[in-house]
């Protein structure tokens, strides 16, 4: 018996194990982008910024990124607006329909992206809609809502209705109610929605690529150049780009988020 | 009442789909009186507190504060402030913040808001908190600022639906003094929801006890107490014996019986009406009734057997089987004589006052 390994040992290395199998090919991105070589493969050849300095001087990548800020921003802002809404209702209201009404919020969750993709491009173009980043957007809210629904009612649930029959009863309206208590305690729960959504939306492919006409998104860009082997390098340093910058922006949301909760708590 | 009404309560109903949460409520509640919502949770007295402050509609009737109608005005157009039972204090704000909360909508100017602000503070004991956020406050402390927050707003009416019940006993003890000093001082009417008897016994001019979404009785905590209505309200505050008699005569003001065991005892009805004496049903509180010890007379005496004694601390709660009866008394005894060593299966003798019995519509 004393030959073999404590449970606690054998969950340490299933632990290791499963980190490094999920990590290691992200790891590798940023290692071959600096790789002075057009074929991203070992040995590492020399040390070299070329494949980032070309990125600068890339328009259509430049121009990809920019569209995909503007859908990003704009569907993470409508999903977490209008999730408030739906939120609120969910977890305030009794009313008639109720439940098919959340679950049809919730159906992007399970319905195949692509049939999505299929059915609103259908759509859109039979209701005689331009494709265009507003079409994107259009797409990304439809499976952003889901998510901020989620993110929001247990924000909700997670502060007492009497607060906001309080700020009634003290003379506010609820138009100030909605300012001046809801907003506030909704605070985390708004920054993990607006995050995730925006997540969501950055990386979502098939939809954008489906609804995007002429103005690619960053993924739709990136699958287009994958074509081209001498580009890969390039979207290498474009990839090692993007995941230090998810990096920074979930870091920033997260010291945000815990420090609005700490305000929250209640400590006795 | 000899003051004028501040809310009248006309004809209620609360209806939740098919479930009749309030039934033909009917109330009048006087400008100054400090007056409780008493009863099991449940009973409607939630409900009803609610309805006067405006987070809930009444299905049918209509309530009137200050000679006026209620009927869809909402909570921020009321003259009325509520304490809220888990006191909703927002924890965002400061302490000084959550009091000023709705002074901001009146724009006062900072001075006379700032001067309101520790007015509040200081009524309620809390001067030095007001820097402190609402999440850093103890149960007693966001009792008090939830209080003040109210109270700042000069309401006409303060509602407070079971301000106290999550405060440990001996804080709790405390703040049912303080606040029927702070009712008496201020002079405005108090409207208290609370499911603890004694609260409402101590605290209030006059008590609604209610039952099922009705209220079986409206009045001075000790009629209620020594006089109740019915045997449902008996119940609900304290202890109660209860006999039933076979020769139960209404002569007039007045009443007698045979009770089995006891003997042939008189009452006054005490401004009731019983309608039908068959049904009705005799009381004595057990702390009426007394142990009569080695030594002593008394007349009339009950001879009995102890069948169960539970101490109390200052008293003694006996279960006495009367001799060659079906019938239990419980007698409470202080313990200033011994009455928690007398051993059970032990025989006892017991007697009254004559005045103590009671008579209630079963």
């Amino acid at each position: 018996m004393r030959f073999l390994p404590s449970p606690r040992r054998l969950l340490a290395v299933y632990v290791i194990l499963y980190v490094a199998i999920l990590y290691f090919p992200v790891l590798l991105l940023p290692v071959f982008s600096f790789n002075d070589s057009a074929t991203p493969k070992l040995p590492l050849v020399g040390f070299t910024f070329r494949w980032y300095e070309s990125l600068a001087g890339n328009a259509a990548m430049q121009g990809a990124a920019w569209n995909s800020l503007i859908v990003g921003v704009s569907a993470a802002v409508l999903s977490t607006v209008l999730g408030i809404c739906a939120a609120r209702a969910i977890t305030r209201h009794r009313f008639r329909g109720k439940g098919p009404a959340s679950a049809l919020i919730m159906a992007p969750l399970i319905l195949p992206e692509i049939i999505i993709a299929i059915s609103l491009l259908v759509v859109l173009l039979g209701l005689g809609l331009q494709l265009s980043l507003v079409t994107v957007i259009l797409g990304h809210l439809l499976i952003c809502l889901p998510y901020s629904v989620t993110v929001l009612v247990s924000g909700f649930e997670g502060f007492d209705p009497s607060m906001e029959e309080a700020s009634r009863d003290l003379g506010e309206t609820s138009f100030g109610t909605l300012r001046r208590v809801t907003l506030p305690m909704l605070a985390p729960s708004i920054v993990s929605s607006l995050l995730v959504t925006f997540t969501i939306s950055l990386d979502e492919f098939i939809l954008a690529f489906f609804l995007s006409g002429t103005e690619p998104t960053l993924p739709v860009y990136i699958w287009g150049q994958l074509r081209f082997a001498a580009k890969l390098p390039n979207v290498l340093s474009l990839g090692s780009i993007l995941i230090a910058a998810s990096l920074v922006l979930l870091t920033a949301a997260e010291i945000f988020r815990r420090r609005a909760e700490r305000k929250m708590e209640l400590r006795p | 009442m000899t003051t004028s009404p501040m809310i009248e309560i006309r004809n209620v109903d609360k209806n939740f789909g098919t479930f009749r949460a309030l039934d033909t409520l009917n109330a009048t509640i006087g400008e100054g009186e400090f007056f409780s919502l008493l009863g099991p949770s449940g009973c409607g007295k939630t409900t009803l507190l609610r309805m006067i402050g405006g987070f809930d509609d009444p299905s049918s009737g209509e309530i009137l504060i200050g000679g006026r109608s209620m009927a869809g005005i909402p909570p921020n157009l009321r003259p009325t402030n509520m304490v809220f039972q888990s006191y909703a204090i927002f924890p965002h704000l400061n302490v000084a913040e959550n009091i000023a909360y709705g002074l901001k909508r009146l724009r006062l100017g900072r001075a006379e808001e700032e001067k309101r602000v520790k007015e509040a503070l200081d009524q309620v004991e809390l001067s030095e908190l007001g820097p402190r956020m609402g999440n850093q406050l103890s149960g007693g402390q966001r009792q008090r600022v939830a209080l003040a927050r109210a109270l700042v707003m000069r309401p006409k009416v303060l509602l407070l639906d079971e301000p106290l019940s999550a405060l440990d006993k001996n804080l709790r003890e405390q703040m049912q003094v303080e606040l029927r000093h702070l009712q008496r001082q201020i002079g405005i009417t108090f409207v208290l929801v609370t499911h603890d008897q004694y609260e409402a016994l101590s605290m209030s001019d006059r008590i609604a006890v209610m039952f099922g979404g009705q209220i079986a009785q409206i009045a001075e905590p000790k009629e209620i107490y020594q006089n109740p209505a019915t045997r449902q309200v008996a119940d609900f505050l304290g202890g109660m014996n209860f006999l039933t008699s076979s020769h139960l005569s209404v002569n007039g003001k007045n009443f007698a019986a045979t009770l089995p065991g006891i003997g042939d005892i008189t009452g006054h009805l005490a401004g009731k009406t019983i309608s039908d004496p068959a049904k009705a049903i005799i009381g004595i509180r057990p702390e009426r009734l007394r142990i009569v010890w080695e030594g002593e007379t008394a007349d009339p005496i009950v001879t009995g057997k102890v069948a169960d004694r539970n101490y109390f601390g200052e008293v003694t709660s006996l279960a006495v089987n009367i001799e060659g009866q079906n019938q239990h008394l419980s007698i409470v005894e202080t313990n200033d004589f011994g009455a928690d060593d007398i051993p059970v299966g032990s025989d006892i003798r017991i007697t009254y006052d004559r005045d103590a019995f009671i008579v209630m519509q079963g």
